[in-house]
């Protein structure tokens, strides 16, 4: 059976003023039906980057090269009425902001049975009935109402369950979560990660969540990316990444972490250095100038992602 | 204990008869660290507005070592704005495109310190900007040449270079990549030790409130319904909200509890029938009882009928709940 995603050798690129700016760099992963991918990175990491392109998403100017396929077809140089026939119904992303995501001047039930009349081919009143239905499946309230009403009428987390709906009304094979809950209130995450989870459960989709926020990804996902500019620096399952992180980078990032528990810290730990810049020259290793464990070797050849399938790490001196 | 720097008395805000901040009270000390919690719309930016006057307040007095800053016309507080100082959210939104940071750094200077010589100001900018992990030499460039970490140390030199008593910190830290964020705040903590000042640290992350503060106010719809210091209220919490609030965090479990392959992906963020699993209702739809009645697993008929107040169960440690002096089971 085909991965449901596979990216092989990704780069993008975007002309900069001081050259060219390596948004992703190298990158290729496999993401299997069912499974639930977390990729992490701070930003300007590339996370983003990645999965507009599996998207075919990326605006004309950016430069990629590589190779994506969707459930065995070619996504990157597709035409976008090919891609049209995919998107929104069988590969669907959310974005972290939900109010620039839903068109400002339709009704909510009118974009949700948008979805449906494109996708499959139901009448406006069929496509209405399951859109609301599947509004009641991601636990808004007061439906009938709720279809009648803008995009502004709603809270962040209303729109983001609409956007959630929208995104499951043709049973995707893939859905990608871009930071679904970074804009949100803590109580309003809990309620859109738990959402997650039960549709994931109903429909087994594969799932790829995308956050800086270490804590959202470790309760839902299988495996976890961890991203460092522009490149996939470890793969590993998720328990096995938090328990014995093999990339320096991704120690680090664990130990800046502030717990609700434990003794509490009279200073906070940190990472030192900032991260790369848009346009800065980068080392061979990016994480090197940052690195506690740098050595020569890693200013002058690339760490390649080596390892296997689940558990992978671009380091010359990784953690044991 | 010292006098209170800032006591906060009965302090309320309404927007066109909406009660965005009800009768709130509290007293910050010197060089003390207060969090405030609470979901978006709880009244924690209003509040902090308040105190600053950059918003008016219906009632109340804040009295900043004895004077009224609500109290007379604006233009008579203004002298005390050089001992209240904030740092906003959007490190780059709250900079002057088109000033050079230099320039943005030493404004409160020019304002404040006229009789200081454009030298003189200048060694002051370069001095701060070197104290908050910049260089000097960077008074001359603009704000979109900065990162947001970055940025936000400007936003914090432009504050600091005053001296406050008091710097309110609104979710100064949220816009920013963990990495970064801890290095603020070590920034943040550094300048309190070294210039005595307190600080209001608002900011929706928990974890790094627990950290900070040495005391920690939970808002809910404009009222406080707990206040405690950190250690206590972290590690028991007593106003059931608190206690859901604290329940909704997403956790990285401590390594310790890793043992072989934990049920980590099963298991629910949100127990189901947490009192948080619908959506908070609107501030000021509830004029009498208590606001957090309607998603409470524990109210009573009292709770519907008669505001609980925020009264003091043990030393410094104050609760608005008719039920805070009862053992309550934990949330499923």
């Amino acid at each position: 059976m085909d991965p449901t995603l596979s990216v092989d050798e990704l780069n993008v690129r975007f002309a900069h003023r001081t050259g060219t700016l390596e948004a992703v760099a190298g990158a290729s992963l496999r993401i299997e039906p069912k499974e639930c991918v977390g990729v992490v990175g701070e930003s300007g990491s590339g996370k983003t980057q990645l999965f507009l392109a599996a998207m075919g998403l990326l605006p004309g100017h950016a430069k990629v090269s590589g190779s994506i396929r969707f459930a065995g077809n070619e996504v990157l140089g597709a035409k976008a009425a090919v891609l049209n026939r995919v998107r929104g119904s069988k590969l669907t992303m959310i974005f972290q902001d939900p109010m620039t995501s839903l068109t400002p001047h339709l009704r909510v039930g009118t974009q949700l049975s948008e979805v449906l009349v494109c996708h499959a081919g139901l009448s406006w009143s069929e496509a209405r009935a399951a859109a609301g239905r599947m509004l009641e499946r991601v636990r808004i309230p007061d439906v009938r109402r709720r279809l009648q009403q803008y995009p502004y009428e709603l809270s962040g987390g209303m729109r983001q369950r609409v956007m959630l709906a929208m995104s499951l009304l043709c049973k995707p094979e893939l859905l990608i979560a871009d930071e679904p809950t970074t804009a949100l209130d803590v109580t309003v995450q809990a309620q859109i990660m738990e959402l997650l989870r039960a549709a994931r459960g109903e429909t087994g989709m594969a799932l790829v969540l995308i956050s800086h926020d270490l804590g959202v990804i470790a309760g839902l996902a299988d495996r976890i990316l961890v991203m460092y500019a522009g490149r996939i620096v470890e793969n590993a399952a998720v328990t096995e990444l938090l328990r014995r992180p093999r990339h320096p980078y991704t120690a680090e990032l664990l130990k800046c972490v502030p717990s609700l528990s434990g003794p509490l810290l009279a200073r906070m730990p940190t990472l030192a250095g900032q991260p790369p810049q848009p346009g800065e020259a980068l080392q061979a290793c990016p994480f090197a100038p940052r690195c506690p464990r740098a050595a020569d070797r890693c200013r002058v050849e690339r760490p390649a992602l080596a390892g296997a399938a689940n558990a992978s790490v671009a380091c010359h001196f990784p953690l044991s | 204990m010292n006098a209170a720097l800032l006591q906060v008395r009965n302090l309320r805000v309404e927007f066109g008869g909406q009660t965005a901040v009800r009768d709130v009270n509290f007293d910050l000390f010197s060089a003390e660290t207060v969090g405030l919690v609470g979901e978006s719309g709880a009244g924690k930016s209003t509040l902090a507005r308040a105190l600053l006057r950059l918003l008016r307040a219906a009632h109340g007095s804040v009295e900043l070592s004895g004077v009224d800053l609500l109290k007379g016309p604006a233009q008579g507080v203004r002298a005390q704005r050089r001992n209240l100082q904030i740092v906003f959210q959007d490190p780059l939104a709250s900079l002057n495109p088109r000033m050079r940071v230099g320039d943005a750094i030493g404004e409160p200077l020019l304002i404040f310190e006229p009789e200081l010589s454009a030298a003189a100001r200048r060694r002051k900018v370069a001095a701060i900007l070197e104290r908050v992990g910049l260089s000097a030499d960077m008074a001359s460039r603009y704000p979109h040449e900065f990162s947001g970490g970055q940025c936000q140390r400007i936003g914090i030199a432009r504050a600091a270079v005053l001296r406050p008593k008091l710097l309110v910190c609104d979710e100064a830290v949220s816009s920013l990549d963990v990495s970064i964020q801890g290095q603020i705040i070590n920034l943040l903590l550094d300048l309190q030790q070294e210039m005595g000042m307190a600080m209001l640290f608002i900011s929706h992350n928990l974890a790094v409130v627990r950290h900070l503060s040495h005391r920690v106010l939970v808002m809910y719809l404009g009222r406080l319904v707990e206040v405690a210091s950190s250690e206590t209220l972290f590690a028991a919490p007593v106003h059931p909200y608190t206690r859901a609030l604290l329940a909704a965090v997403p956790r990285i479990p401590p390594l310790a509890a890793l043992p072989g392959r934990p049920p980590l992906a099963e298991g629910s963020l949100l127990a189901e029938g947490s009192p948080l699993a619908e959506e908070s209702p609107l501030a000021g739809l509830m004029a009498r009882g208590c606001a957090f009645r309607d998603r409470c697993p524990y109210a009573l008929p009292l709770c519907a009928s008669s505001d609980p107040p925020l009264l003091e169960i043990g030393a410094g440690r104050l609760v608005a709940c008719h039920r805070s002096h009862e053992t309550l089971n934990p949330l499923s």
